[in-house]
């Protein structure tokens, strides 16, 4: 009787064992891949990364000096994504979690903003350039790109402060009403604000993502090549995806410049880290500043 | 004394959907007494509760009969303004919630959001207010700290001096005590005998003693209907029925 009794003991905490390895290993992954994708990018493209390089245009056909118009572009067209993006997709949010009694009309919206979130960005590309580019007669331009990425972006947003709003009490809702104040002023001076930490997070990491995208923007702002810097929302721009993918598939020299790809690549992935780390940064000031 | 009635509830009824909820309610309240609403769990005291604040509006499938009159106003009157109706009644809720704003922020809302923009009046009103729910003395010194750091019964008399800073006739309490340790509900208790002198107060509690401590007058509900109001004094020593009797001696509930 004892006997067995501790071979299956013995039988059960090693498969104790197993599982919790298993699922350590699956977490490790994650690290794992982002490490060597950085590490391959730090590793093959350093040597590209100069003062030169993050202050100049590009020269001799793209094969030497900067990316200075790439760097302006690619933040011209986060920031006016986030710009176009933010209002709608917390203003719909609020509507949808907050103002909307369920129904048919409720469910078709949401129905249509999971499809939205689930359309290939080539295909918010086409768009973009049909719709913003053509028909509005935007041309290829700053304010068509972040028009056409705030639009891929706007599920995230919408989800993510959705999610938010969820996560603010209900109790805090009841308190202001029970002490006289309207919806809006409830949804204006507490839930928002109770909010505001998890919808900016949201946002920042759905335009990061946004930032990277090189289909949305190859029709609708971004150009092969152009040595200024844009003055107004109407100019075309160049943009660090898009940059990558010229060099590397289209360029005169793909071998030779290798380097500026990975180059690219770096300062690409240092500024999508660079905009979450602001968010990050930022959501905690808040949170301290609720505690 | 003449007593003047306060809330006049007539033939209350109210659904979830099909399932009703309370059955023909009436009952009147007087001004200056607390009232306390007693019943095992699920009996409809909380729904009557806030019934009487219209807080029960927010659930799309409700329906209200009936009528309840505050000082001869039907409060559920198509032409009455809910927002207006809920600054003339405050509530204080089972947990304590405090907004995540500072102490003095939290008191100050409910006057900011009817309109008070006075920084002199706001500023005495909050200090009158934190003196009233017996709080002023723990938290003059840290007023722009959040009102969080504070302990669960201070939190609780917080959000008293937040309902009481917009001056309301009546104070609804659900069960303002149950997350709060025997010393934090004692001063809530001596709270409550402070403040009827100046308003009325009606309080659901799970708390035997506390409804005997507390209120003059208590209504017995179960599931759904009103079985026993009276003095509180007759209830907990001669009620008239054998269930408010098996209840309140423990012997269900």
């Amino acid at each position: 009787m004892s006997v067995s009794k501790s071979s299956l003991q013995r039988r059960k905490n090693l498969l104790q064992k197993i599982v919790f390895n298993v699922f350590r290993f699956a977490a490790f992954i994650n690290g794992l891949a982002l490490f060597i994708i950085i590490y391959f990018m730090i590793a093959k493209g350093w040597k590209a990364i100069t003062w030169t390089f993050l202050t100049q245009p590009p020269v001799d056909s793209m094969t030497k000096g900067g990316i200075l118009p790439c760097i302006v572009g690619t933040l011209c067209l986060s920031i006016g994504a986030i710009l176009i993006a933010m209002p709608i997709g917390v203003a719909s949010a609020i509507y949808l979690n907050e103002y909307a009694r369920p129904g048919p009309l409720i469910r078709m919206i949401r129905l249509g903003i999971n499809n939205l979130a689930g359309i290939p960005s080539i295909v918010f590309g086409l768009f973009g350039l049909a719709f913003f580019v053509v028909w509005l007669k935007m041309g290829v331009s700053i304010i068509a790109g972040a028009l056409t990425l705030g639009a891929m972006t706007l599920p995230v947003v919408i989800g993510s402060t959705e999610e938010a709003l969820r996560a603010v009490p209900d109790t805090y809702r009841e308190a202001s009403l029970g002490l006289g104040a309207t919806k809006w002023q409830t949804i204006y001076r507490i839930v928002l604000p109770t909010a505001l930490p998890g919808i900016l997070t949201g946002t920042i990491l759905g335009i990061s993502r946004a930032a990277g995208e090189t289909a949305p923007i190859m029709f609708t702002a971004a150009v092969f090549f152009t040595p200024s810097l844009p003055l107004s929302i109407f100019d075309e721009v160049m943009a660090l995806p898009y940059h990558i993918y010229v060099l590397a598939t289209a360029g005169t020299e793909i071998e030779a410049t290798r380097h500026l790809q990975y180059g690219t690549s770096l300062v690409l992935i240092f500024l999508v880290l660079g905009m979450n780390l602001i968010a990050i940064i930022y959501r905690s000031r808040l949170r301290k500043r609720m505690q | 004394m003449d007593k003047s009635v306060k809330i006049e509830v007539k033939h209350l009824n109210f659904y979830y959907g099909n399932f009703r909820a309370l059955e023909d309610i009436s009952l009147d309240c007087y001004a200056n007494e607390v009232l306390s609403l007693i019943g095992p769990s699920g009996c409809g005291k909380s729904t009557f509760l806030r019934c009487l604040n219209r807080m029960n509006d927010l659930i799309s499938i409700s329906r209200v009969e009936g009528n309840i009159l505050l000082g001869g106003l039907d409060i559920y009157d198509p032409s009455v303004d809910v927002v207006m109706l809920r600054s003339r009644i405050g509530m204080v809720f089972q947990k304590p919630n405090p907004f995540p704003k500072t102490i003095f922020e939290n008191v100050a809302y409910g006057l900011r959001v009817n309109g008070i923009k006075d920084k002199g009046i706001i500023e005495n009103r909050v200090e009158e207010s934190l003196k009233l729910a017996a709080i002023w003395d723990e938290v003059k010194d840290r007023m722009h700290e959040s009102a969080l750091g504070l302990s669960g019964g201070q939190q609780q008399r917080l959000c008293i001096a937040r309902a009481l800073a917009v001056e309301p006739e009546i104070l609804l309490m659900d069960e303002p005590c149950s997350a709060l340790d025997p010393i934090a509900t004692q001063k809530i208790e001596e709270l409550i005998h402070q403040l009827k002198k100046s308003l009325t107060i009606i309080i659901v509690t799970h708390n035997m003693q506390q409804a005997a401590r507390v209120s003059d007058i208590t209504a017995f509900f179960y599931i759904g209907k009103l079985i026993e109001l009276g003095k509180t004094d007759t209830i907990f020593t001669r009620p008239n029925l054998k269930q408010t009797q098996d209840y309140i001696t423990g012997r269900f509930g």
